[in-house]
């Protein structure tokens, strides 16, 4: 490469990278920082103590919490799994015209891009006490009384989560399954292997780095969220993330910030764990 | 893959319908729900139809000011689609060359995508108050909302270039082109689709944005703070008039993109590419 085309190229790729520095990097160091500062009620004191992290460490609530979250995260990852993957399994392997599968596909991609916030707000008409769900049981005479666990509760919680982020696995998972070359399959086939032999023999292995991008996506949207708990659980369960807003409206910001803190590194670990599966520059 | 389709196929459909209906079907009841009688509540039945909550919206004191956050999202999404192309394009280009550094940006890109969104609004709002500046929507909620949709656009960009074949711009070249005109007039209209692709990601994910606005956007509300305040005080079908015209934008812009790229193909189907034609 010739230095004026490396100048060119770190030009091109400075915009992109400033942003990154300004709105990430930086941003990330000031909570570290904070994260060590004192604070009373009025304001956000320079210093370097440990008491953030001690009176969060040693508080059971922060444990329960955590526990909590990494529940919720953990069932919304198997479900969101096990339905991604048929769905693109579906579209990848029933699906025989180009065109149909691209069409399914737009099907189940444009709610992405819809609000978060509304697609939530829409299941209080189907979960609510005379909500469709309800009358439809009721009017059945499968029930006698409305069933109160459907809107506002941690059951609520889940379902929106896998409403708002199967799409994270069907996409990476179906690309996946497309880069599958079908002679494969007809090898497994040939060789005497059930249907059933194939997609556990051949199909998931070949998978994987797909299942890791989506269970990525969905294990981090969820250990960092605070909105669809606040919502959907209409504040009778707890996140770290709802924790640290409670802390911020205190005005205990390093209090949010040490919390923050330990919350990155848990999503950083759990990342890098899945990140041996799969090397992600390889997959694009 | 049989010819005749078994069981199977037919057990797999029906998951995919019941799939679809599960994505929808909510969507589809607020959107019938926002058309409510005067007298209708949040839930089934209907009282009568109406547009009554539609009108609702607009007046001021009602709801707060959702034509402002409306127009300041607007203005958002659009600024974020831009600066996401160029800036994802930009960065497209460089990276087809292995410069010193790639793997630092390449990797600062996936970080921003999978910390919290929750972190960077904390991180951001912090910032801004440790030196002691003022949050504004046009400020640190754009930054905020750049950290979201320039690392789509980045990958998409990747995945773009990785299947664009070089061999364009070097029959350019050797036809004369400088490096200026070989991307505007060969790379670019190559790659409109795609760029268009990358705007929608761009806009609507800046639009619909909610956790990176909540420390970032200062005084003034975007439309999802709103919506999300709104759901807290407001226990009426206007909620749902709020949810379909929102879901009526966001379905608009997908419509202006898709249609855009099927006039293109078309327009490429019947006379090649206009590489070069634009000169």
């Amino acid at each position: 490469m010739s230095r004026v085309s490396a100048w060119v190229t770190y030009l091109q790729v400075a915009p992109l990278t400033l942003v990154f520095l300004l709105f990430l990097v930086v941003p990330i160091a000031t909570i570290v920082v904070v994260s060590f500062f004192d604070y009373n009620t009025t304001q956000i004191i320079p210093a370097f103590l440990l008491q953030n992290y001690e009176e969060l460490l040693t508080s059971p609530v922060t444990w329960r919490t955590y526990l909590q979250t990494i529940e919720f995260a953990a069932i919304t990852w198997l479900l969101t799994l096990l339905i991604g993957f048929t769905v693109a399994y579906f579209l990848a392997f029933h699906v025989r015209s180009a065109t149909w599968q691209t069409v399914l596909f737009l099907v189940c991609t444009i709610p992405f891009w819809t609000s978060n916030v509304i697609r939530m707000i829409s299941w209080i008409p189907f979960l609510g006490r005379n909500g469709l769900a309800n009358m439809t049981l009721l009017q059945l005479g499968l029930i006698d009384q409305p069933l109160e666990f459907l809107l506002f509760s941690d059951f609520a919680v889940v379902l929106a989560y896998v409403h708002l982020y199967t799409l994270f696995m069907v996409v990476p998972i179906f690309n996946s399954m497309m880069r599958i070359d079908r002679s494969l399959l007809e090898a497994a086939r040939d060789a005497g292997a059930s249907g059933w032999q194939t997609l556990w023999n051949v199909i998931v292995p070949l998978c994987k780095p797909g299942i890791a991008i989506g269970s990525i996506f969905v294990v981090t949207i969820v250990m960092g969220d605070f909105v669809t708990v606040r919502l959907m659980s209409g504040g009778q369960t707890a996140s770290v993330g709802l924790m640290m807003m409670n802390a911020m409206s205190l005005l205990q910001y390093p209090a949010a910030a040490a919390n923050a803190v330990i919350l990155l590194l848990l999503v950083l670990f759990t990342v890098a764990a899945m990140m041996r599966i799969v090397d992600i520059r390889k997959e694009l | 893959m049989n010819r005749r389709r078994g069981p199977a196929f037919w057990c797999l459909a029906a998951f995919f319908g019941l799939f679809v209906l599960f994505l929808y079907g909510p969507t589809l009841t607020i959107l019938v729900l926002s058309f409510q009688g005067p007298s209708g509540g949040l839930t089934f039945p209907m009282n009568g139809v109406s547009l009554h909550w539609f009108g609702n919206l607009f007046e001021k004191q009602m709801v707060g000011d959702f034509a402002g956050s409306l127009r300041r999202s607007m203005i958002l999404g659009v600024a974020a689609m831009l600066v996401t192309v160029v800036a994802s394009f930009m960065a497209g280009l460089a990276f087809r060359t292995r410069f010193r550094g790639s793997t630092i940006v390449f990797y600062l890109a996936i970080a921003s995508l999978i910390v919290p969104s929750i972190l960077i609004s904390l991180g951001i709002g912090l910032l801004f108050r440790v030196l002691g500046w003022e949050a504004a929507w046009y400020s640190s909620a754009f930054g905020a909302h750049l950290t979201w949709t320039l690392p789509f656009g980045l990958l998409i960009m990747f995945a773009v270039f990785n299947r664009f074949d070089r061999r364009y711009e070097e029959a350019a070249r050797d036809l004369g082109a400088t490096s200026w005109q070989t991307i505007r007039h060969v790379v670019i209209p190559i790659l409109l689709p795609s760029l268009i692709g990358v705007g929608l990601f761009g806009f609507t994910l800046s639009y619909d944005e909610f956790s990176r606005s909540l420390y970032t956007s200062g005084t003034f509300n975007t439309l999802p703070l709103e919506i999300y305040g709104m759901t807290t005080n407001v226990t009426t079908p206007v909620l749902y008039a709020l949810g379909t015209v929102t879901t009526g934008v966001s379905f608009l812009v997908i419509g202006i993109a898709l249609v855009s790229v099927i006039v293109l193909r078309r327009r490429r189907a019947r006379h090649g590419s206009d590489a070069g034609k634009a000169a």
